[in-house]
């Protein structure tokens, strides 16, 4: 790794325990920064101790790791497909993920905007693991063209698949029973809205076991990112591992999308600024997963806090809303970059 | 290196070469040439594993390139093929460095023997001083210099090169053909390169094998294999040959109107 990298992995890392920290301290009650450090340590009082750890920690720990499956995902996808465009958010995979989780929120929903146990945290995990591979298997098979992949038919059929996917939620969401319908779309918004433990734990299982098996193929992505030809002369054994790598940012995507919802442009992003930051040839993964942590942290604690701010009441936003304010410009940017050739 | 009765198809197609058997000389610069749709690129592509033969081997050494750990081959038999892709910002020596992939376990930097095969690779290539200059930013001519220094460095001593000279001018094509028979015949590689440019590879090749409809026209020294009847038969090119310097030319004869 070049110096430049491990600085800029240590300054996000440093960023994302400051905004964790501040996120823990800031809301409707406030609690200061020493108080959750002490909170942290085991210490604090009482009431202390109930906002910083129980109503606060699930939602800041699953805002990070959903914010290094998501970067992660969309930093193997656009590396293995050659284009900047292709990330879970544009080429389907979570909205193939979400398809699977709105189906377990309103087919096994039992009326009343909540579901049983371990449909909830079992049935809608796996259904969005499902929906998404359903999804990247589609979108895989018809951009290969005599057996390469091609970048830009990716994007294309993958905003096609994304559109198909939505249209079936959409339907679903009128099909359903009020309250739930009206649960998924609040969750279709991407929102870290009241999680808690059990939210975080599937994602925690698949970031720990899946981003060493993404670094582990560090050094066969960087001879991938010279062409297939050249990869596999180098003793790269390319089909076998894009195939294991594209699961991996599947699996890393619908989690992430299982837990909060399918937070819009966090994946698309967090690689691409990683990337011009580092100066790399292809988005590194560690300084990716950081700064994506970073951004969903840092966008959740605007989303919570800043209508509150701007004394519009104490309103919350669902995080989606200002990842993609944010993200939506940047999407322009690339896309007319992509135009003028390069 | 050893072709053996290989037939190469791609998919159902009708075969593009057809039970060629070929015996590469060692240490020595081999150019194969042919007209466009010869098979010269495709068994190119078979001779290095990135086609798989429908029938027929390739030996290394004796053993089957297909057999051997991929690992292993790459350690022993270094490509480049055409179309590499170039990542935006990646320095030249950077991209030298990728040539040491099968050398390199799973993490650690790069080992005092990576380091100095790159910059022996670099040096073979005279693009030292542009070491850290962005690939991108290079000339046509330097930038294929930089990709042939990276499978220098993979430190193979066979090399197959698919038309390393193409969409250069003449002087970048001649730099780049000084730099492939120095790698035959300064490091005693074994070199095969596929080219378009008849004089070029004339003038540069140990040993020539003219390529026509998947198999093997005509085989040996430039001088010896480059006569007008062959251009006419393979190429339907009417064309005198002339000797300069001990190394055959092609003059096409022209056909002026009026």
């Amino acid at each position: 790794m070049k110096s430049r990298t491990v600085v800029l992995s240590l300054l996000f890392a440093a960023l994302a325990v400051a905004v964790a920290l501040l996120s823990l301290s800031i809301g409707t009650s406030k609690v200061p920064i020493a108080d959750v450090i002490d909170v942290l340590l085991g210490g604090g009082r009482r009431g202390q101790r109930l906002i910083v750890l129980d109503l606060r920690l699930p939602r800041v720990a699953t805002g990070l790791l959903v914010g290094i499956a998501f970067a992660v995902s969309g930093a193997l996808l656009q590396t293995l497909s050659r284009n900047a465009l292709a990330s879970p958010d544009i080429v389907g995979v979570n909205s193939g993920a979400s398809a699977g989780a709105v189906a377990v929120i309103v087919l096994a929903g039992s009326g009343g905007g909540n579901i049983s146990g371990f449909a909830g945290q079992v049935g809608i995990p796996l259904a969005a693991v499902l929906g998404g591979l359903l999804a990247t298997v589609v979108v895989g098979a018809l951009s290969i063209q005599r057996g390469q992949v091609d970048g830009g038919r990716v994007v294309l059929i993958g905003v096609g698949i994304a559109a198909a996917a939505n249209s079936l939620v959409a339907w679903m969401l009128v099909i359903g029973d009020v309250n739930d319908a009206g649960r998924a779309a609040a969750w279709l918004a991407g929102s870290l809205n009241s999680r808690e433990w059990s939210d975080a734990v599937p994602v925690l299982i698949a970031v720990v076991v899946l981003l060493p098996v993404a670094i582990m193929f560090n050094r066969d992505l960087s001879a991938m990112v010279l062409g297939d030809d050249v990869a596999s002369s180098l003793g790269v054994r390319v089909a076998r591992i894009r195939l294991l790598l594209l699961i991996v940012a599947t699996v890393l995507a619908a989690m992430a999308t299982a837990a909060a919802g399918p937070i819009a442009f966090v994946a698309l992003v967090a690689p691409q600024v990683a990337l011009r930051l580092t100066r790399m040839e292809r988005p590194p993964l560690v300084t990716t997963a950081l700064l994506g942590a970073v951004f969903v942290v840092l966008a959740d604690l605007l989303a919570r806090n800043g209508l509150g701010w701007l004394h519009f009441g104490p309103y919350e936003l669902p995080v989606g809303v200002l990842t993609a304010a944010a993200g939506a410009p940047y999407l322009l940017h690339l896309i007319g970059r992509q135009q003028k050739g390069r | 290196m050893h072709v053996e009765n290989l037939t190469l198809a791609y998919g159902a197609d009708a075969p593009v070469v057809t039970g060629l058997t070929l015996e590469v000389p060692a240490g020595r610069l081999t150019a194969i040439v042919g007209p466009n749709g010869s098979g010269k690129s495709t068994l190119l592509r078979g001779m290095s594993r990135l086609m798989p033969p429908q029938s027929g081997h390739v030996l290394l050494d004796g053993e089957d390139i297909h057999k051997l750990p991929a690992r292993e081959l790459a350690r022993r038999l270094g490509v480049l093929p055409q179309g590499p892709v170039t990542p935006e910002g990646i320095t030249a020596a950077e991209l030298v460095s990728r040539g040491r992939h099968p050398h390199r376990g799973l993490f650690g930097r790069l080992t005092s023997d990576d380091d100095s095969a790159i910059d022996e690779a670099l040096a073979a290539v005279e693009l030292t001083e542009l070491r850290d200059r962005p690939v991108d930013q290079l000339s046509g001519g330097q930038r294929q210099r930089v990709w042939i220094a990276m499978v220098l460095a993979q430190g193979t001593a066979h090399l197959l090169l698919d038309e390393p000279t193409t969409y250069l001018d003449l002087a970048h094509a001649v730099d780049v053909m000084n730099v492939v028979h120095a790698a035959a015949h300064t490091s005693g590689r074994t070199v095969v390169v596929v080219l378009h440019d008849l004089t070029l590879a004339a003038q540069y090749a140990d040993h020539l094998v003219v390529m026509g409809a998947g198999a093997i026209a005509a085989q040996g020294r430039p001088a010896d294999v480059l006569t007008s009847g062959l251009l006419d038969e393979v190429f339907g090119l009417q064309a005198t040959v002339v000797e300069v310097g001990g190394a055959p030319v092609v003059v096409p004869d022209r056909r002026l109107a009026g």
